[in-house]
């Protein structure tokens, strides 16, 4: 009994006080580690200086999705969390978020301060659950050395998907033995289930259907069909599987055995950590299949702020959430991690300062209108996890595009249907919160 | 019910308690929760609905399953004999008076000393297609087969090949089987030395005493280590999980049930899904452990009865 009530006061005691008098202490779980974590920490550090009534406590938590989940539906959430956007929708749906609407329009917080594509990304049905962290835009990044040694001006990037073509075959150079030694492209990169976009097609049409197997998305990967075609399957496998790890030296465009890559904003970090130092790049727009429709296709992702159900401090987590949405924190986050700022206001200190040269095309790029985030599916992870596969089925000449599309089609509909069915029985217990 | 005999009883009682309770607390009570889980939609997040035998409907037409399945028996066929090969011909050998005994007995016990992970982990390592070690070794022999021959064949991308990926963790997880091996060098100790005086005088060979003499002593522990290898292989998760980096493998080829289990309930958000894959999986192993029990009851030799 006295064991039981010392563990109880041991266990409230940590959480209140601990230190900070009577501030209140927020739990802020976030996913980053290393610099991108100390960046963020010392936007923390501003924060709990510039003010006497919030500490916030920061932890870094590897896992997040999964031990968010657990943690909120154990009834222990922390107050703030720091999540990918594209987890939302899943979240939402299963009630492990405060609704931010209220929130935010009490803070004069609007959707006309945001990169739009970046605010879009923290609405699922009609609700803000999240605001906007550090975000990325995705575009094509290109070897200038290997480009002059293949004859091709290396100021010039493809502007379009048959010139990207052509480029590719003249980069490619074989072996003796008649395997590859580089490639001008391989389709096989961290978006390969977002090929589609550059070809008009979208994996779901936002309403009840799953459209993987569109014509748009079929020429899609008609076009990454090609490769084992043009390239040897055989060959293309073995080539893969000689390349190195993506964060190290080895990464194979780094070495010069992949001209053109398409990347995120962070890639800055990786060329100035692991690329040798004469590493010459550009940035461009990747091309797409029709350049006069279809100009500017970009990947975007976003982190977000999230204040999952049952936080035990919502007021003071926006508070802080709030501040972080502010320009000169949000910048100075941005700065640290090497990315820019989801805010449509951006200082000329900021762009100055920035180490990376290409930053502005990164801004430019996420304001396009053909900026492209994954579908906002609750489903999304199970159809992550088919596209990848079919990508690879594809890539390994193990499958035809159309086979492959119309298989995850198939299985992703059944999927998304039974999702609707839970969620619209929890939709009417989301509507009473 | 005497006074003494009931104090014995409440004595008795409360001295296994702590097992009770944990038995009750941490397997009676989770068993249960997952039968009555596996019969609704639950995404942990939100209150169970049920939905009566929805989730065994889906699991009988989910490619994915039939998959999984498939891949677990798979794996289950050639882990499960080739551990028990191995292992016992490693402690029949270990057994053998020779010098440097407990040498190499130590030896061949250390690698079931290593930890899943980095079991997962080193394996990946060795059985990279591009720079690992077994190819390295592989290489010459494929060589010369091919010279031999005039075939073409090239070392395998072991971990990225549908074909191979399932045979890398097979040979992984025999790798570490010397648990087992200790249990039947365990076992050897208590072959009676007159049974081999007795065959050497009527001029029996090695064969001959380890087929007639040392395996039918050992057949209860070749029962029990085969029980644990069936269970073993049926739960295999955390060795493919580390070598495929938390996804399915190339095409899926590495999908287990118990790693389809753990996607559908801690990524896909289906929990209740998750239960019913969980007891299938149950059932599975307490249908094989009551078969290989009845199949063997015969040829299991016990010096008690």
């Amino acid at each position: 009994m006295s064991l039981g009530s010392t563990l109880l006061l041991l266990l409230g005691g940590c959480g209140q006080q601990d230190g900070h008098g009577s501030r209140v202490v927020l739990a802020y779980w976030e996913k980053w580690t290393g610099p991108e974590a100390d960046a963020m920490r010392a936007v923390v550090d501003d924060f709990n200086a510039s003010q006497s009534r919030i500490f916030v406590d920061y932890s870094s938590i590897s896992q997040i999705d999964h031990k968010l989940m657990l943690a909120t539906a154990g009834g222990v959430p922390p107050d703030v969390a720091g999540v990918f956007a594209r987890m939302l929708p899943v979240y939402s749906e299963n009630n492990a978020l405060t609704p931010l609407d209220t929130l935010a329009a009490e803070a004069g917080i609007r959707r006309e301060q945001y990169i739009d594509v970046f605010w879009q990304l923290c609405l699922h049905r009609g609700h803000l659950w999240a605001l906007p962290s550090t975000p990325t835009s995705t575009a094509l990044i290109w070897n200038k050395k290997m480009f002059r040694e293949a004859g091709l001006d290396p100021e010039q990037p493809p502007r379009s998907l048959a010139e990207f073509e052509q480029f590719n075959e003249k980069l490619a150079r074989h072996r003796p033995d008649g395997s590859l030694q580089t490639i001008g492209h391989l389709p096989l990169g961290w978006w390969d289930e977002l090929w589609g976009a550059w070809f008009g097609g979208k994996l779901w049409d936002g309403d009840k259907k799953i459209t993987t197997n569109s014509p748009e998305n079929l020429a899609a990967y008609r076009w990454v069909e090609s490769y084992p075609k043009r390239f040897g399957a055989h060959d293309l496998v073995a080539f893969r599987d000689g390349l190195g790890n993506f964060a190290s030296p080895q990464n194979p465009f780094f070495t010069g055995r992949v001209a053109m890559v398409l990347q995120g904003v962070w890639i800055y970090t990786f060329i100035k950590n692991y690329a040798p130092a004469d590493f010459e790049w550009g940035v461009a727009a990747f091309p797409s299949a029709d350049p006069e429709r279809l100009k500017d296709v970009t990947v975007v992702e976003s982190d977000a702020f999230v204040i999952p159900t049952g936080a035990k401090h919502p007021k003071e987590a926006f508070e802080f959430i709030r501040y972080l949405n502010s320009q000169g924190p949000m910048e100075k986050l941005c700065l640290g991690q090497r990315k820019f700022t989801p805010l449509r206001a951006v200082s000329d200190e900021f762009l100055r300062s920035h180490p990376n040269p290409y930053i502005a095309k990164f801004i430019e790029l996420a304001r396009s209108p053909n900026a492209v985030a994954v579908p906002p599916l609750s489903t999304w992870t199970e159809y992550l996890s088919d596209m990848r596969i079919a990508v690879d089925r594809i890539l390994a000449g193990e499958s035809t595009a159309q086979a492959a599309l119309a298989m995850v089609e198939r299985r992703e509909q059944d999927v998304f249907d039974r999702r609707q069915v839970r969620a619209q029985r929890l939709g009417p217990e989301l509507a009473r919160k | 019910m005497t006074r003494i005999e009931k104090r014995n009883l409440r004595n008795g009682l409360a001295f296994i308690s702590p097992w009770l309770i944990g038995f009750v607390v941490l397997c009676v009570y989770p068993i249960l929760s997952s039968l009555y889980y596996s019969f609704c939609d639950y995404s942990v997040l939100s209150p169970p609905l049920f939905t009566g035998w929805q989730n065994y409907r889906n699991l009988a037409t989910d490619a994915l399953f039939w998959q999984s399945l498939y891949n677990t028996f798979f794996f289950a066929a050639f882990a499960i004999p080739l551990s028990l090969l191995v292992s016992l011909s490693l402690a029949i050998l270990l057994n053998l008076n020779l010098p440097g005994k407990s040498i190499f007995r130590t030896i061949f016990f250390l690698p079931s000393l290593v930890p899943m992970v980095s079991l997962g982990v080193l394996w990946r390592w060795l059985l990279n297609g591009d720079v690992g070690l077994v190819n390295d070794a592989l290489q010459p022999v494929l060589h010369a087969v091919n010279f031999v021959l005039g075939t073409h064949l090239d070392k395998p991308n072991w971990l990225l090949d549908a074909r191979y990926a399932k045979w890398g963790v097979i040979f992984t997880v025999v790798w570490g089987a010397g648990n087992a091996m200790v249990i039947y060098l365990a076992g050897l100790q208590d072959v009676p030395r007159y049974l081999y005086e007795a065959a050497d005088i009527d001029g029996a060979n090695f064969w001959t005493k380890t087929r007639h003499i040392t395996l039918p002593i050992l057949s209860p522990v070749i029962y029990f280590n085969t029980i644990m290898a069936l269970i073993g292989s049926f739960q295999v998760f955390a060795v493919p999980y580390v070598m495929t980096n938390g996804e399915d493998g190339p095409n899926r080829s590495l999908l287990f049930l118990t790693t389809y289990l753990y996607e559908n309930a801690f990524e896909y958000w289906n929990m209740g899904y998750a239960c019913a894959i969980g007891l299938v999986l149950f059932t599975l192993i307490l249908v094989l452990t009551f078969l290989a029990t009845k199949l063997s009851e015969r040829h299991i030799y016990y010096a008690g009865k």
